[in-house]
This record gives structure tokens, C-alpha cells and sequence, in this order.
């Protein structure tokens, strides 16, 4: 009985957050279809063209996997952190937490908020992608599978953020000074290869490489490192952050007095 | 059984500031309560304990036998929250905020579009329903918050300040409609700074200062409690200054009306003699003061007072 309620709480958050997403989404969909579109005219097709091939790949064929798992991941993050925050900000967080709905299941149901967007996104970058290059899925399951899962993994980031936040200033910080970095230097647009040894290893300790490289071996069959690897560092982060997120929710850290 | 039991309840802010001091409250079901206090008193932070917004520091609550640490979920059920400011998603709609906080509570979508019709006609919103809430006016907005907390029917109905900002006629249909929510069986504890509203509306009332409770009693015994009162009449003549009239204390507010303070062992009709004896008729009379303002005010200036003084116990009225 209690499940089936709080069922419908959940519900309640991912529809909410479904409508906030299409009401705004010359906010949540537009911009990262033209920054992608952007992206592979000027790298992928008029600066591409002289760079060549990359692990057996066109320039363009290469950084397209890239560019859908750099939309994922930074649209996931940035639509939890800006609703929760939001929620935060303007107090209506305290509509769900006088609420009897558990921790879990809001958690939950803004990971969801931030998997739809990602995916939403996700999809339209591969649409725009599919105009400029061919791209033959070699592993279907292995796609979706990283996908899905590095979505979740940012939508857990975002969320903690959105719960350390104080001001808006604290939500742009972490996507500005650690996600892009980490996210261009990740393996976006070039293969790890082409490093000197020392910088290999250093690229080896950023959790976005195994991401991209994954989902690129799950369109491409080929990648910089060993999958099982990328999948137990997905795995690991979802436990550690979502045990973090409801750590933070039964404290109260940044939510209640 | 009771709707809040409230025992040593203290709350230490991180900044070392001590809100609550041990407070020990009882609330009957289907009680209509006031809890009074100044500015500051710790009247928020105890609310916000009970509804699980602020965590305590020391102490035990329980919401209709559900203890808040060993069943946070079942006392939260049973509440229904309007706090003092507005805390609703100001870019939904006026219905969805209704129907999203259903949903937070497990109410199915129908049964939440029924309840928010039911709830949004009762509080006049419902020709508001497709408006965006930030476009409501502040009557509005706090209409909304009550029809947001009574969507899961609550049997404990906290209201922070329902009415801070509206304006009479609104305050008074709002009235009207608690009322009826509370003739119902629904428990209300309501804090306000309209002493007029308390006096009208609560059978009990717990005054609450500097964290601690100062008074907690029947309205009716609280208010025969208060010594001196003082009232306003107006005279059908002019004066030029204000009569001598034995055993009273008389000042003049201008020169058609008196002040006369009425002690515990007098009686109007004492007044009415001795005007008329001066050859002066009333024509009208009014309180100085609602008298739980009056009981309220000599509460927080005795306090002073004694502050000022730097000792001695605290006198309540």
C-alpha cells in the first residue's frame, strides 16, 4: 500500500520534471543541438578533413560518439543541479520533504529528470550527427547500456551539487571548472594513443574516458581502454553517489535547518 | 488521543543560537490552537520540527501517536502545512501546484483532480486554476497554500500566519472556511499575529517567548487572567479636559472621547453612572485594544521589564 503511494510520488516528480523540460526547452533542447551542430561542422567537417583518420576512423566518424556522450553527460548534470537548486531556491523543495515520500524515491525521481533530458538530447545529437557522418552501431546493448548509465551517473553528480549549492554561483562551478574539463580532455575528440606515455596514464585517472570510450567501442568497436573496466567505473560511481545523495537527504545537509 | 505531543523539545542552531528551550505541549484532536509568541520566540522552529523541516536537538514528538523518530512517514501523513512564506513553485500552474503536492502524498491523479476542484472552489481559485501561481495576488497565494495543504486531508492542519498580508474581507471568509475545516474534526494549530484571530477562533492557546512556553491554557481562563482593561468612549458633547470619576483612572484622547481603564472588581455601569452624573452621555464604546493583545503586550513588557531590571522571576498576567 505504502509502495503503490509512494509510486505515485515518483511518478508525480519525473512527470513534473517531463513538463519542465518541454516547457522550457528552448533552454533544456535547443542549445546543445546547436552547440553539437557547431561542433561537427567546424571540427568534424572543415577542420577534420585535415586531420585525417583516427584509429581507423574519418575524423568526423570518430568524435561523433564523443560529442553524444559530452551532450549526455553535461545535460544530465545541468538539468538536476538547475531543478533542485531551483526547487531549493524558491523553497518548493519543502513540498515533497513534508511530504511522506522517502529520500530514495525523490532522488530517483530527479535522476530520472536528468536521464530523460540526457537521453532526449543524446538522441537529437545522434539525429544531427547521422547528417554529417554514417555511424553503424557494432554493439546495441553496450551502447544503450553506457549511455543509460553515464546519464545516471551525472544526474547523481548534479543532484549533489544542487544539495552543497548555496547561490546560483555554486551551480556553475563544478560543470565550469571540473565537467568540461574533464569532459575535453576525456577522449572527445582524439584517441589517448596519440599521447606521450606519462600523459596516458594521467588520462587513465579521468572516469569520462572509460565513459566515451565505452559508448564509442558500442558504435564503433574500438576504444582506448578495457570495457569491463569502463563498467565497473560506471557501476562503482552510481553506488557512491547515489549513497552519498541519501546520506545527504537523511542528514539534512544543505536542505533542512 | 492527542493530534501533537510535544516533551523537552530543544533546538540548537549551528551558530549557537538556543531556539527552543525545552518545550513540553499537548494538542487534542480535533482541537482549534493557538500558539502565540513575538517575533523570534521559536514559534517557526518548533513548526518546522513538527513537520520535519528543521531537525531537533533534543526532545520527543509525536503526531497522532506516530513518533516522529521512529515513524517519520505515518506523523508526516497525517500533517497538512501552510507556512508563513510562500513556497510553491511560482511558474506552475495554480492546479498543478495543488495536484503535484497530491501526488507527493500517493494520491491518485483522479482522486487529486477531484479533491483540488473540491479545494480550489471552497477557497475561490478555481477560475484561477489554469493561471501561472505568480500571478496571483498575495490573498491569492496564501489561499493556495491552504487548499495545497488540504489536498491529502490531513488530520493535523498547521497554519504559520495564514493570513499575514490579506486584507479583511478575505482574512475574514478565510476564517469562515477554517473554521468549518476544524467543525469538521480536522485538528488546527494555528499561529498568528491577528490576536483578534486567535481570540475569535481558538478554544486553547500556548504563548511561547525566548523558547520556552510562558503560558498554556484555555482561551476563556487565559483572558479572565487579564487584570485591567481599557476602553474608548465617545461622548455625544465636547470636553475640554477629562472628568474626574472616583475610583477610575480617566484620560482624555480628544474632545469627544475618553480612555477609562475598568479593573477586575469594577463595572461599566459604575462608568455609566457617574457620567451621567457629570451630565455627559456615551454615545458609543470600544476596546482599547483586543483583549488577548492587551494580555499579550503586558506579557512581553513585563518580560522587558525584568530584563531591565536583571532579575526576578517573569510575571504572566
Amino acid at each position: 500500500m505504502r509502495l503503490k503511494a509512494d509510486l505515485i510520488g515518483l511518478q508525480t516528480i519525473v512527470y513534473r520534471e517531463y513538463k519542465r523540460i518541454m516547457r522550457i526547452w528552448m533552454q533544456t533542447l535547443l542549445p546543445p543541438s546547436i552547440t553539437m551542430t557547431l561542433y561537427f561542422i567546424i571540427f568534424g567537417n572543415l577542420i577534420g578533413k585535415r586531420i585525417g583518420q583516427m584509429d581507423g576512423f574519418d575524423y568526423m566518424q570518430f568524435i561523433a560518439p564523443g560529442l553524444i556522450m559530452m551532450s549526455v553527460i553535461t545535460n544530465s548534470y545541468g538539468n538536476v543541479v538547475s531543478s533542485f537548486f531551483g526547487a531549493k531556491f524558491g523553497k518548493h523543495i519543502e513540498e515533497m520533504l513534508v511530504s511522506p515520500l522517502p529520500n530514495s524515491f525523490i532522488i530517483i525521481g530527479h535522476v530520472a529528470g536528468g536521464l530523460m533530458r540526457g537521453l532526449l538530447v543524446g538522441v537529437a545529437v545522434t539525429i544531427i550527427a547521422l547528417f554529417f557522418t554514417k555511424l553503424d552501431v557494432q554493439h546495441v546493448w553496450i551502447t544503450i547500456s553506457v549511455v543509460f548509465l553515464t546519464s545516471i551517473v551525472f544526474s547523481l553528480a548534479g543532484f549533489i551539487n544542487a544539495v552543497f549549492a548555496r547561490d546560483f554561483d555554486d551551480i556553475a562551478i563544478i560543470p565550469t571548472f571540473v565537467l568540461a574539463p574533464l569532459t575535453y580532455l576525456g577522449g572527445v575528440f582524439y584517441s589517448i594513443s596519440l599521447l606521450p606515455d606519462f600523459w596516458q596514464q594521467v588520462s587513465k585517472a579521468n572516469p569520462i574516458l572509460y565513459m566515451v570510450n565505452a559508448f564509442r567501442y558500442g558504435i564503433l568497436g574500438v576504444s582506448d581502454i578495457p570495457i569491463a573496466w569502463a563498467y565497473m567505473i560506471i557501476g562503482g560511481f552510481i553506488v557512491l553517489l547515489f549513497s552519498l545523495s541519501l546520506y545527504l537527504m537523511k542528514t539534512g545537509r544543505g536542505i533542512r535547518e | 488521543m492527542k493530534a501533537l505531543s510535544i516533551s523537552g523539545l530543544q533546538k540548537t542552531y549551528a551558530n549557537g543560537v538556543q531556539a527552543l528551550k525545552g518545550i513540553d505541549l499537548e494538542v487534542e484532536e480535533g482541537d482549534f490552537f493557538a500558539l502565540l509568541g513575538p517575533n523570534g520566540a521559536g514559534k517557526t522552529t518548533m513548526i518546522g520540527i513538527v513537520t520535519s523541516l528543521v531537525n531537533k536537538t533534543a526532545g520527543k514528538v509525536s503526531v497522532f501517536d506516530y513518533d516522529i523518530d521512529q515513524d517519520l512517514d505515518g506523523a508526516k501523513a497525517c500533517i497538512g502545512v501552510v507556512p508563513q512564506e510562500i513556497n510553491f513553485n511560482q511558474f506552475e500552474k495554480v492546479s498543478n501546484v495543488v495536484l503535484n503536492q497530491a501526488g507527493y502524498y500517493g494520491i491518485p491523479r483522479s482522486l487529486a483532480r477531484k479533491r483540488a476542484e473540491k479545494y480550489l472552489r471552497q477557497l475561490q481559485l478555481w477560475d484561477k486554476r489554469q493561471e501561472l501561481s505568480r500571478t496571483l495576488s498575495g490573498g491569492m497565494k496564501r489561499r493556495l497554500m491552504i487548499a495545497r495543504a488540504l489536498v491529502h486531508e490531513p488530520r493535523l492542519l498547521i497554519l504559520d500566519e495564514p493570513t499575514a498580508g490579506v486584507d479583511i474581507e478575505i482574512r475574514r471568509s478565510m476564517w469562515d472556511f477554517i473554521r468549518r475545516i476544524n467543525e469538521q474534526g480536522t485538528t488546527i494549530i494555528l499561529t498568528t499575529h491577528y490576536l483578534e484571530e486567535a481570540e475569535s477562533l481558538c478554544r486553547n492557546v500556548a504563548i511561547i517567548d525566548d523558547g520556552k512556553i510562558v503560558v498554556n491554557d484555555r482561551m476563556s481562563r487565559v483572558l479572565r487572567k487579564l487584570q485591567l482593561e481599557t476602553f474608548i468612549f465617545n461622548l455625544s458633547a465636547e470636553i475640554d479636559e477629562a472628568p474626574t470619576i472616583d475610583g477610575f483612572v480617566v484620560r482624555q484622547v480628544d474632545e469627544h472621547s475618553l480612555e477609562i481603564e475598568i479593573g477586575p472588581d469594577q463595572n461599566l455601569n459604575q462608568v455609566f453612572e457617574q457620567l451621567s452624573a457629570l451630565g455627559l452621555t456615551a454615545t458609543s464604546m470600544r476596546n482599547k485594544s483586543n483583549r488577548l493583545e492587551e494580555l499579550f503586550m503586558r506579557l512581553v513588557e513585563s518580560k522587558n521589564n525584568h530584563k531591565g531590571a536583571g532579575a526576578g522571576p517573569r510575571a504572566v498576567p
